[in-house]
């Protein structure tokens, strides 16, 4: 055993007390202790020329950073609504049991740690569990058992994996049970793919002239927001002479019920880092760095190996693809567990080493982005988008999907469906032939672009998915009839809440409040008022809040009163003016467990 | 990045910083001045500046609590939230503009503004009865602006930490409103930061290093104290030093000091 003197010191060293390298000597620190302790802290803040309450603040910012041990097996039980819907519960239950210890704890003899948390991109085969960094999907109590008492015998997790998944999942880097399930294939991402075809057709052309041909294909940002690729890369471009460029992709895929990314980097990284190429061959960088979230640090080997192989193919390191002075490449960055690391400026402070939280804007990453350089920063499935419009040529591009939604779009689907997995659809398609497609023609809601999209009833699901009718990140959540809609809303504020970042009033205060309130409805002590306050209330939270995050973390909640108020309406208290929401009993829970009494209810 | 209209505003931020270290830039800048509309009346600004100093300088008052003269703004409070051309900014971070016709005192605003105190004071445990910092408190002084005389959200009574086991100062949670005034203004000699912010959603802490924090010198163990604007960080055995009913805000208002 190396003491916490050894392992900080070498940890350090190996990044060159290079300050992005912070995420990694804590990474490393806490795979080599279990944990970062109090002292582990004090000598990297020593070491990197901080404070060490400046370590405190960047370790308990991230998930899966820990102060105190979190188990020779950490188990981390994904909780997402989806998760739930599947059976996740029972799962919990059986590991709680089985390990003997609550979930948050960690068992006496420091084996086995359970901990909660946020969607880890497995919607399609919840319930689902990331083990020492190795994820098991479809679990079942059976299966719990099983894995429990093979933790307990000490047998390492990666050997507890008996059956492989599809695609390269099963491939001998990557030995991942987790499934692809493509179901429907497209026209961009999965059409078939020639290495090397992108890269060299960019070459061939000036950088400007590959950025026109982007704004011709009319691509538009795939990570949720829609911004035009092409307009990105020029301002980055117009920002970048004379100074060091950033190519970044943005893989931290975090909204509930997306894992096409997962798929993506699964199937297709050489056509992802082609595409960052052509990115960074436009705008001049000669740096990209692919912000990948800590739950696929299972693929991580698997994409470094990829990246070896394009270097000694010469489509990436210098004169990429034979053009003198284009020199290019790509690192790999893990994130650590924080949604709020997908957004952009978040991304670029998390990429230094820092907490993540976003940054104010202007300027925008365009002019000041990862270490004050230009950046563009672009999510994984656009830049594979770029790669197929250099083949195809923007023109052709353009000519599928819609009015202002042009190419396909990558569907991740889950929830109350027989064939949950990808569809890459055109834009336009309406919203009830991709239910049809999944086997979930009757559904009573989809929650279309995650927990900070929109719950969609079923009226509205000939609308077509496009930007200008029903934009998507990707995330297709479809809910059955029967269903209890607020438990699944309830769930999504519970994780809105637990992923801000806090930087901001409305955002960290707010979401707190709106759950509240929202938990008060649904114990049936609501009123007509509450009802019209909470929906003012959402609107404060979306006006005043300071990034994406808060400006859409109501809207799991603004949409479905605006949609589906009878849900609320039939558990309001009517022709009454305030009921309390004060619960006496639970108030003087403690007490009374302390006292040995049992709280004494008028009437009951 | 939607406009290149953005791009100059961005420019403009940068600027801030450059001015603070180079004066002469900017006195040759002086001469261009930069004209801008707040709730109707016609103002001036220098180039560079964020629209809260601009409206400042032109005796218009925007609330402000993170904001903090001298320091780096950030965006926290969202007091200062102002509508330009229909959209939503913050005030502190986001830099005037030529032709920009910001509205600031209108009724929709001031209620969302009201919000953000009322959002803050059942967050934390604000007992101002009790408190060193009564009558020199921002957020109390908001609050009698704003006439809240109740919040209008449930109180959430949470569980925070008085932290006296420091040397020099003592942290009471309660009464922390996340502004990061002390994570901005107090940073040792070589840079370090002494306080910095741990976690993050509604469970977010400040603390400060305890190594740090036990050689800061008495000024800057005070400066810390009269940066936060609330009773948060207060310096040991300095307490009520000057009584209430004769401190900042007994004498006058929030906002008038600005407000002509
Ligand atoms: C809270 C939050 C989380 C986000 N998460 C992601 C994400 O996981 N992946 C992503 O590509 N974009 C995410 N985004 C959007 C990014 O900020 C950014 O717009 C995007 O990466 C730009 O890439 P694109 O133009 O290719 O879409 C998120 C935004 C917010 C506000
Ligand atoms: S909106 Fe939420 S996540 Fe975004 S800066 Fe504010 S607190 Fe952080
Ligand atoms: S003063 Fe602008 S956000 Fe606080």
């Amino acid at each position: 055993m190396s003491t916490i003197e050894e392992v900080v010191q070498k940890a350090v060293k190996k990044q060159g007390k290079d300050p992005t390298g912070m995420l990694e000597i804590i990474r490393d620190v806490q795979a080599e202790l279990g944990h970062v302790p109090d002292k582990a802290k004090s000598l990297i803040a020593a070491g990197m020329g901080l404070s060490k309450a400046d370590l405190d603040g960047i370790v308990s910012f991230y998930h899966f950073f820990s102060e105190k041990p979190v188990g020779k097996y950490a188990v981390y039980l994904n909780n997402s609504a989806v998760a739930v819907m599947k059976g996740r519960e029972a799962v919990a239950r059986a590991f709680e049991q089985e390990a003997g210890c609550k979930f948050g704890q960690t068992t006496p003899d420091g084996i086995i740690g359970l901990h909660d948390t946020s969607d880890i991109g497995m919607n399609d085969q919840e319930p689902a569990a990331i083990i020492n960094g190795v994820v098991f999907t479809g679990l079942t109590p059976e299966k719990v058992k099983d894995i429990v008492s093979q933790m307990r015998s000490g047998k390492d997790v990666t050997e507890m994996v008996k059956e492989y998944g599809d695609g390269l999942n099963g491939s001998e880097i990557v030995r991942s049970m987790v499934k692809n399930n493509i179901r429907k294939k497209g026209a961009v991402i999965f059409a078939p793919f020639e290495q090397g075809s992108a890269v060299k057709k960019a070459v061939r052309m000036t950088p400007a002239d590959v950025i026109e041909e982007v704004k011709k294909s009319n691509l538009r940002g795939r990570g949720g927001a829609g911004f035009p690729t092409g307009m990105k890369w020029e301002f980055t471009r117009n920002n970048s002479k004379g100074k060091k460029a950033f190519v970044v992709c943005n893989a931290d895929e975090g909204e509930p019920g997306t894992f096409k990314d997962r798929v993506i980097l699964t199937e297709l990284p050489r056509m992802l880092f082609e595409g960052m190429s052509v990115a960074g061959y436009a705008i001049g960088a000669d740096r990209g760095i692919l912000y990948l979230r800590a739950e696929y640090e299972y693929l991580l080997k698997y994409l470094q190996s990829v990246l070896d192989a394009m270097r000694k193919g010469n489509l990436l390191g210098r004169n990429v693809a034979g053009k003198k002075e284009f020199n290019f490449d790509i690192e790999i960055k893990l994130g650590a567990g924080a949604y709020i690391c997908g957004e952009e400026t978040a991304l670029l402070e998390s990429a230094e080493g820092k907490r993540g939280e976003p940054r104010n804007r202007p300027p925008f990453p365009a002019q000041y982005g990862y270490q004050g350089g230009p950046t563009s920063v672009n999510n994984v499935e656009t830049l594979c988008a770029a790669a197929r419009v250099m083949i195809l040529g923007g023109e052709e591009f353009a000519k599928m999907g819609t009015f202002q939604s042009h190419g396909t779009k990558l569907l991740s689907v889950s929830g109350d469906c027989q064939k949950p997995g990808i569809y890459e659809v055109e834009f336009g398609i309406s919203l009830q032939s991709l239910l049809d497609e999944a086997g979930g023609s009757d559904a009573m809601a989809v929650q279309v672009g995650g927990p900070s999209g929109k719950c969609v009833p079923a009226g509205e699901f000939g609308k077509k998915i496009s930007f200008e009718e029903l934009p998507t990140g990707g995330s297709m959540i479809v809910i059955a009839p029967g269903r209890d809609l607020l438990t699944i809303v309830h769930n999504f504020m519970d994780f809105f809440v637990e992923e801000s970042c806090g930087w901001c009033t409305p955002c960290r205060a707010g979401n707190v409040i709106l759950r509240e309130r929202l938990e008060k409805i649904m114990a049936r002590k609501g009123t007509e008022s509450d009802l019209a306050e909470l929906a003012q209330w959402c609107a404060v939270v979306k006006t005043m809040s300071r990034c994406g995050l808060g400006q859409t973390s109501p809207n799991p909640i603004a949409t479905t009163i605006e949609n589906f108020r009878s849900v609320y309406e039939s558990r309001l208290q009517k022709g009454v003016g305030f009921v309390s929401e004060f619960d006496k009993d639970k108030a003087v829970e403690e007490y009374c467990r302390i006292a040995g009494r049992t709280p004494y209810t008028e009437g009951r | 990045m939607s406009t290149s209209k953005s791009k100059t505003k961005a420019k403009a931020k940068h600027d801030v910083k450059a001015k603070a270290k180079s004066k002469s830039k900017s006195k040759s800048m002086k001469s261009s001045k930069i004209r801008f509309e707040i709730d109707g009346k016609e103002c001036t600004a220098k180039p560079g500046q964020t629209i809260v100093e601009a409206a400042r300088d032109n005796g218009v008052y925007i609330p402000v609590l993170c904001w903090y003269e001298g320091m780096e703004p950030a965006g926290i409070c969202r007091m200062c939230m102002v509508k330009v051309g229909g959209r939503t900014m913050p005030g502190c971070t986001t830099p005037v503009a030529e032709g920009m016709i910001i509205e600031s005192d209108v009724p929709e605003l001031e209620d969302m503004r009201k919000a953000m105190v009322e959002m803050l004071f059942v967050e934390g445990n604000h007992l101002c009865p009790t408190c060193e910092k009564s009558g020199n408190c921002d957020l109390q002084a908001l609050g009698y602006r704003y006439r809240m005389m109740v919040p209008r959200f449930p109180y959430q009574f949470p569980l925070r930490l008085v932290d006296a086991t420091y040397t020099k100062i003592m942290i009471d949670n309660n009464r922390c409103v996340q502004c990061r005034r002390c994570i901005r203004g107090i940073t040792t000699k070589d840079g370090r930061h002494v306080f910095a912010m741990t976690k993050r959603s509604g469970k977010s802490t400040i603390v400060a290093d305890r190594e740090l924090e036990a050689k800061i010198s008495d000024a800057l163990a005070k400066k810390a104290m009269d940066q936060c604007p609330v009773g948060a960080i207060l310096k040991k055995e300095t307490g009520f030093a000057l009584p209430i009913g004769r401190r900042k805000y007994d004498k006058a208002p929030i906002g008038t000091e600005v407000h002509k």
